[in-house]
C-alpha cells in the first residue's frame, strides 16, 4: 500500500538547515494497521505529511496504492488526497460554521460527486461512526469524541485506502480516546490501512506494528505478520475489535 | 461547484460580519463615486440621434476676421453659424437634398383658454425640413410645407408642453395661438421630444429643453423676430435697419444639410468651397479657406459638449476606486489568511489550488456585487443631491437629465463592480491558492 524509499526531507532558512527525514524508508502492507512513534521533533509529523502529500520531499521514492507519487504536479497531488487519502487530526479540524452533514461532505464535494451519492456515503460513514442522528448539529454542539468520530467520518465518506491519523485521541479524554480506538480498529478490521502517529504506547500496542523514528530515521522496524480481526457490524455506535 | 461556492462566500461573510461589510463599503463608495461621473458624462456624450448621426451636418464657413480666428483656443476652427446671406444662399441653391436654416426667438403667448395667462415662450424659427431631418415625432398633425416657408405662411408646431397648457392636451391642430399680437395656426403638435444633448442648437444650453414653438423662419425673419441666441460679429459694420443687419457680416444663424452618403457629402463640400472662392474674388471672406461639414458626433465633440473637466473628472474618481480597491485588496488578504486553517483543511481533504481560488474569488464577487449595488443606492442618492444643489428654475430640467440613472448605467456600474471585485481579489485568492496545506493545519 504504502512504500517510501530512502525518502529525505530538509527544512532550511538562511542560516538553518534542519533534516527531518533521513534516508526514510517504510513499507506499510495493505489492511495493516502501523503506529509510528518517536519523541517530539523526530519527524514523525513530516513523515505523516509527505504520505498524506501535504509536503514534497527532496529525494527518494514514494509509491502509494501501486502509484508512484514522488513527483506528482499539485493538481495530482490533491487528486490523490481526496481519492485515496484520509486525515484523522488530534484536533478534528472541523470546519465550525459547518454542521456535521456539510464537514463530512467536504471531501466529496471536491471529486464533483452527485448529490444523492454524497447523501449516501455522508449518510453510512456517520451511521458506521454513531453520529447517524446529529448531521444537523454543529461541532460545538458536540462533545470532543464526538466530534473525532465526525472527522473519522469525513475521512472515511470517501473510502480511501490509506487513513493517516496524527495522535487521534491526544485531545481526549481516556474512555473517548478508548471509543475513537475502538472505533478505528473496526475500520482497520473493514479493510482500511491506517498509519497512526502516537505517543501513546498503550494505544500503540492496539496497532499490528510499531515503528520508532528518532532524528529522521526508522530506528525499530518489525516485518507485518497478518492478525486476524473480530469485527462488530458497521451501525455500531462504538465497535469493538480483538486481536489474537 | 458554483452554488457549494456561493454556500461558501456566505458562510465566510458571515465568519467576519464586520470586516466584511467594511469592504463592501469602501468598494459601494469608489463605485458611487464613479457612478455619479460616470451618470453625469454618460448623458453628455451619449450620441441623441445615432442612427441619423453620419447622414446630418452642421455646415460652417470660415467667414471670420482676417487678423484673428473666430476661436483663438482652436483657430483653425471656422464660427459655429452662418451669416444671413451666406445660409439662405446655400439653402436655397438646393445643393443638399435636404437642408434647413434655423434660429433662436421668442414672442409671448396669449392663450385662448380661460384661466391661462399669457406667458412667454422660446420659439424655433426654422424650415420645414426641420422635423423631417431630426426626425421629430408628432402627437398630432405633421409640420409645414415647402410652400409655407416661401409663402411666409403663420403656421406653428408646438410642442407637446406648450400644448397641454394652451389646449390641455387636445388635438389642436386647425385652433389657433396668438404670438405677440399676430395668428397663428396650429398644424401640428409633438410628442415630447427632448433630445439630449440638445444637438441642433449647442449655442444655447446644451441640455436645456427645446423651444415651444417652431414657425417659418421666412416668417420669423419678415417680422424681424429677435434673436435669443448668439450673434456674434467681427466687422465694423453701421445696421441701420434690419435689412442692413441680414446683409452683415454677423454670424446667428444656425445650418444643417442632410447628405445621405460619402459621395454627397464630398459634392456638397466642392460646392461649400466653390462658393467660399466665389465670394473671396467679392471681397468676402478674407480667411484661408476653411469650410467645415460636422456630423453630429463630430459637432458634438467640436463644441465640447464633453469637457475636458468631465473626463478628468472621470481619471479622478476611477483612482479613487482604484485607492478603495487597494484598501480592500488589505482587506482581503488578512481576511484570507486568518482563515488559511481551514483553507490548508480543504486542501488537505483534496481542494485544488483552483479549487481555493474559485472559492475566494466567489466570495470576492459577492461582496463586489454587494458593492455594486449599495454603490447604486448611494449614487441615486448623491445624484439627487446634485439634483437639489442645482435646482433654479433655468437649469432644472438640464440637471435632471444629466442627473438620471439610465440602465445602461445600472449595467455598467454592475459589471464594474464585478470587474472592481475580480481585480481587487485576484492576488489575495491566488495567493491564499498556493499556500500549503501542511503549514496551517501545523498551527492547529
Amino acid at each position: 500500500m504504502l512504500q517510501m524509499q530512502n525518502v529525505t526531507k530538509a527544512y532550511r532558512t538562511d542560516l538553518l538547515e534542519t533534516h527531518a527525514l533521513r534516508e526514510f524508508s517504510l513499507e506499510v502492507e495493505k489492511g495493516e494497521f502501523v503506529a509510528v512513534m518517536g519523541p517530539s521533533g523526530s519527524g514523525k509529523t513530516t513523515f505523516l505529511n509527505v504520505a498524506g502529500l501535504l509536503e514534497t520531499f527532496d529525494s527518494g521514492s514514494y509509491t502509494l496504492d501501486g502509484q508512484d507519487v514522488s513527483k506528482l504536479d499539485d493538481d495530482a497531488r490533491s487528486h490523490v488526497r481526496n481519492h485515496k487519502i484520509g486525515f484523522i487530526f488530534q484536533s478534528f479540524n472541523l470546519i465550525p460554521d459547518l454542521n456535521v452533514f456539510d464537514n463530512v461532505d467536504v471531501p466529496l464535494r471536491y471529486r464533483r460527486m452527485s448529490a444523492s451519492e454524497r447523501r449516501e456515503r455522508i449518510t453510512s460513514a456517520l451511521d458506521l461512526v454513531g453520529l447517524g442522528s446529529r448531521t444537523r448539529h454543529l461541532p460545538s454542539q458536540l462533545s470532543g469524541g464526538q466530534q473525532q468520530r465526525v472527522a473519522i467520518a469525513r475521512a472515511l465518506a470517501g473510502d480511501p485506502a490509506l487513513l493517516l491519523a496524527d495522535e487521534p485521541t491526544g485531545n481526549l479524554d481516556s474512555l473517548m480516546a478508548r471509543q475513537v480506538m475502538d472505533l478505528m480498529e473496526q475500520i482497520n478490521g473493514m479493510g482500511t490501512t491506517i498509519v497512526m502517529v502516537t505517543h501513546d504506547p498503550e494505544l500503540a500496542r492496539r496497532a499490528h506494528r510499531n515503528v520508532q523514528v528518532i532524528d529522521g530515521q526508522i530506528t525499530d522496524f518489525k516485518p507485518y505478520e497478518p492478525h486476524t480481526a473480530t469485527v462488530t457490524p458497521l451501525h455500531s455506535p462504538v465497535a469493538t475489535a480483538t486481536y489474537g | 461547484m458554483y452554488a457549494y461556492d456561493l454556500r461558501l462566500a456566505w458562510h465566510s461573510i458571515r465568519r467576519n460580519p464586520g470586516l466584511s461589510a467594511l469592504m463592501v463599503l469602501a468598494i459601494a463608495l469608489g463605485i458611487a463615486v464613479c457612478t455619479v461621473t460616470f451618470t453625469v458624462y454618460h448623458a453628455m456624450a451619449t450620441n441623441p440621434i445615432p442612427h441619423r448621426s453620419a447622414q446630418l451636418f452642421a455646415v460652417t464657413l470660415d467667414t471670420w476676421d482676417p487678423q484673428e480666428p473666430y476661436d483663438d483656443d482652436n483657430p483653425e476652427h471656422p464660427p459655429t453659424l452662418l451669416t444671413h446671406r451666406d445660409a439662405t444662399f446655400l439653402h436655397e441653391s438646393k445643393a443638399a437634398p435636404r437642408s434647413l436654416v434655423m434660429y433662436k426667438t421668442g414672442a409671448l403667448l396669449l392663450p385662448e383658454r380661460a384661466g391661462v395667462k399669457p406667458f412667454e415662450t422660446v420659439v424655433r424659427a426654422t424650415t420645414h425640413a426641420f422635423f423631417s431631418m431630426f426626425d421629430v415625432p408628432f402627437k398630432y398633425g405633421q409640420g409645414w410645407g415647402d410652400g409655407a416657408d416661401l409663402a411666409q405662411e403663420p403656421v406653428v408646431v408646438l410642442s407637446a408642453e406648450t400644448n397641454d397648457k394652451v389646449f390641455g392636451g387636445e388635438n389642436s391642430v386647425g385652433r389657433t395661438i396668438k404670438l405677440d399680437q399676430t395668428d397663428y395656426r396650429v398644424v401640428g403638435v409633438l410628442e415630447p421630444w427632448a433630445p439630449s444633448p440638445k444637438f441642433h442648437d449647442l449655442n444655447n444650453g446644451m441640455f436645456e429643453d427645446p423651444e415651444d414653438v417652431y414657425l417659418p423662419f421666412s416668417r420669423a425673419r419678415a417680422l424681424e423676430m429677435p434673436v435669443y441666441g448668439n450673434t456674434n460679429c467681427w466687422k465694423s459694420e453701421t445696421q441701420n435697419s434690419y435689412q442692413d443687419f441680414l446683409n452683415s457680416e454677423c454670424v446667428w444663424l444656425q445650418m444643417w444639410a442632410e447628405l445621405p452618403s460619402a459621395a454627397a457629402r464630398d459634392k456638397y463640400q466642392a460646392f461649400l468651397d466653390n462658393y467660399a472662392r466665389e465670394q473671396k474674388k467679392a471681397g468676402r471672406m478674407p480667411r484661408p479657406l476653411n469650410n467645415r461639414l460636422y456630423d453630429v458626433a463630430q459637432w458634438l465633440d467640436r463644441n465640447e459638449v464633453v469637457q475636458k473637466d468631465n473626463r478628468v473628472l472621470i481619471g479622478i474618481a476611477l483612482l479613487f476606486l482604484g485607492v478603495c480597491l487597494v484598501n480592500v485588496v488589505g482587506l482581503l488578504l488578512a481576511k484570507f489568511l486568518n482563515a488559511a486553517t481551514l483553507t490548508g483543511l480543504r486542501r488537505a481533504l483534496g481542494a485544488s489550488r483552483r479549487d481555493i481560488v474559485r472559492q475566494h474569488m466567489t466570495e470576492v464577487l459577492v461582496l463586489g456585487l454587494a458593492g455594486g449595488l449599495l454603490g447604486l443606492v448611494l449614487a441615486v442618492g448623491g445624484l439627487a443631491g446634485i439634483r437639489s444643489i442645482y435646482n433654479s428654475d433655468w437649469n432644472r430640467d438640464a440637471y435632471q437629465r444629466l442627473t438620471e440613472i439610465d440602465p445602461v448605467v445600472v449595467l455598467v456600474t454592475l459589471a464594474l463592480s464585478l470587474i472592481a471585485g475580480a481585480v481587487a481579489g485576484l492576488y489575495p485568492s491566488w495567493r491564499i491558492g498556493r499556500t500549503a496545506p501542511a503549514v496551517y493545519l501545523k498551527t492547529q
